[in-house]
């Protein structure tokens, strides 16, 4: 009797501990609302949201983010564009084409490249690739949207590589063997019946590795160039919504509506990253695949 | 009918050659990718190490940074790291290890679970950014813990905490339930089970989590700057609520503030080049005994 005592409390003790992280998040979300909404005194939700123009410390200031909006939906699409292809390709070539051998590089790999703290990838980005899109093609900046969007895509290629690399790989071998069976070569299996089978997976992954673009803040701080402008073009310096708080937090005075304001910004952010999220988990819940017998 | 079979056959040739060709074709499309990938990652490394070589002396690693950081060394910052990152393992391994036991052990497929899951998946994905105003909020100015090694350690331990989790889970799954069953079926609890055979089965492989995340904490920039790293500090911290200086925001102060930016340039590229070889050295580190665990089973 007292042994079925201890073990409840136990297992009570820890369920408490597995609920820390809803405990986080929700402290998290809180905390910004309470240092955020106070802006939305000075100004309305949809002027903030919609506003064109972001001078904080202009008297007096204006509080828009549509520009900080847009230029962290740009370089996000932006780096899908490039990192989404050559995420799923990689994926697929370690799952299905890549020797044991090969593999046994190529996974740990991408590990490494996902470990690159984001620091170092904007300092890399600020001081090899910014002169040399300079050179290239004759701006006046090397740090603008492109090559913000350049770096965040290798920041999402691992994350997008590694989810579509288990979707693909738990795809069940029958489904392959029956497709090969049935005279199709490996690339046309891989077309047809691989990568429908997997889609659920690989779309969860293109999702996260997006989401990882649009909240990742070193890089953009320090190669998106930082003006606060609707970019008219893909060589225009930005401002992202990370770039933004990390940059003006250190100079907003505490308590102040730029303070809240940046406070702010951050709701967006974890809004935005709260949808990334829903969409994963719907998508992935909703379609996985589930043995041989669904597909 | 003879007739009618050769061409078939013919047909079937030419098609199976252009089937073959496109195979080929796009075989080599998708191993170039995966080459670009690993390309990246060497054209980064091979800069660093080219332009940062120079820079790293034994007093670069054991100096503080003197005449307005255009001199001197890094020591302070890499004690900062390691402060931290020590800092926030010291609270993502105990919480995280207690949710993966929960989640693999004791619950139950249902909502509450799903819930978990979901705040685990968000917390994974909250911008780091968004982990520091927060931090600055909560710690900072609520508990009143300053700028400090304590503010910066409790932000980041809850940054690393989702990866902890996956890394403990997996782990916990690793182990046979045919483990459970022999120490169920000989009269232990479900306790003493967890606590007796489960745990020290997966230990191994939840200490390769744990450095994995260390390095994620060691690299970390954006929820360290309002929270626990300062521009210049030439005295090391006596208690856990005194700030510090940290190895990435050093890196992002030398190349983005001040007036020496082009003149500190082999500092910065020093800084870079120490903070990559200890990132990547324990992930390497926490790579190889993974597999080397793996084999053995």
């Amino acid at each position: 009797m007292k042994r079925q005592i201890k073990e409840g409390v136990i297992r009570r003790l820890f369920f408490m501990i597995a609920f820390v992280s809803i405990a986080i998040l929700l402290l998290i979300l809180f905390f910004l609302v309470k240092a955020g909404v106070p802006i939305f005194k000075e100004v309305s939700v949809i002027d903030f949201i919609f506003g064109k123009y972001w001078y904080p410390t202009a008297s007096p200031p204006d509080f828009g983010i549509l520009p900080l909006i847009l230029a962290s939906v740009f370089v996000t699409l932006l780096s899908a564009a490039l990192a989404v292809p050559l995420g799923v390709m990689t994926a697929i070539y370690i799952a299905e084409i890549a020797s044991p051998r090969v593999k046994e590089i190529a996974k740990p790999a991408v590990e490494l490249l996902a470990s690159l703290p984001s620091v170092v990838i904007g300092f890399f980005g600020m001081v090899v690739v910014a002169p040399f899109l300079q050179e290239t093609f004759n701006l006046p900046t090397g740090l603008n949207l492109f090559n913000a969007s350049l770096m965040l895509a290798f920041m999402s290629v691992p994350i997008i590589c590694t989810i579509s690399e288990d979707a693909i790989s738990s795809v069940p071998p029958e489904l392959k063997e029956a497709s090969l069976a049935l005279g199709a070569n490996r690339i046309e299996s891989i077309f047809r019946v691989i990568i429908p089978a997997s889609l659920s997976g690989i779309s969860t992954g293109i999702i996260l590795g997006m989401a990882r673009a649009i909240g990742e803040t070193m890089v953009v701080l320090m190669v998106a160039g930082g003006a606060a402008m609707i970019p008219g073009s893909l060589f225009d310096p930005v401002r992202p919504m990370p770039a933004t708080i990390a940059a003006e937090m250190a100079e907003a005075p505490f308590g102040s509506d730029h303070y809240h304001a940046l406070f702010a910004i951050g709701i967006v952010l974890f809004v935005f990253n709260l949808l990334f999220n829903s969409v994963a988990d719907y998508v992935s819940h909703k379609h996985r695949q589930v043995g041989a017998a669904t597909l | 009918m003879s007739d009618n079979q050769n061409h078939t056959e013919i047909v079937f040739k030419k098609s199976s050659l252009g089937r073959n060709v496109k195979e080929q074709a796009f075989f080599t499309l998708f191993r170039g990718a995966a080459l670009i990938n690993a390309l990246a990652l060497l054209i980064v490394i091979y800069f660093l190490v080219k332009n940062g070589w120079s820079a790293i002396t034994w007093d670069f690693l054991t100096e503080a940074p003197r005449e307005s950081m255009t001199k001197g060394g890094i020591m302070p910052c890499i004690v900062g790291t390691a402060y931290l990152s020590f800092g926030a393992i010291a609270i993502s391994m105990p919480l995280g290890i207690g949710s993966a036991i929960y989640l693999n052990e004791y619950a139950r497929q249902g909502l509450m679970v799903r819930l978990i899951r979901f705040a685990i998946n968000n917390l994974a994905g909250v911008p780091s950014v968004v982990f520091g105003l927060f931090g600055l909020a909560f710690f900072v100015t609520w508990m009143n813990l300053d700028v400090s090694i304590a503010s910066g350690a409790l932000v980041l331990g809850f940054l690393s905490l989702p990866l902890v989790i996956g890394s403990s889970e997996e782990a916990l799954r690793s182990v046979p339930a045919t483990y459970r069953e022999a120490s169920l079926g000989l009269g232990a609890t479900k306790w003493q089970t967890i606590y007796r055979v489960v745990l020290p089965a997966a230990f191994p492989s939840m200490i390769t989590g744990g450095i994995l995340s260390l390095s994620r904490a060691a690299g970390e920039t954006a929820a360290i700057m309002f929270t626990a790293a300062v521009y210049f500090n030439t005295q090391l911290p006596e208690s856990i609520f005194d700030p510090v200086m940290a190895l990435p925001y050093h890196i992002y102060v030398l190349a983005t503030a001040g007036t020496n930016i082009e003149q500190t340039r082999h500092l910065q590229y020093g800084t870079s080049l120490v903070l990559i070889a200890l990132v990547l050295g324990m992930n390497l580190i926490a790579i190889v005994y993974r597999s080397r665990l793996r084999k053995r089973r």
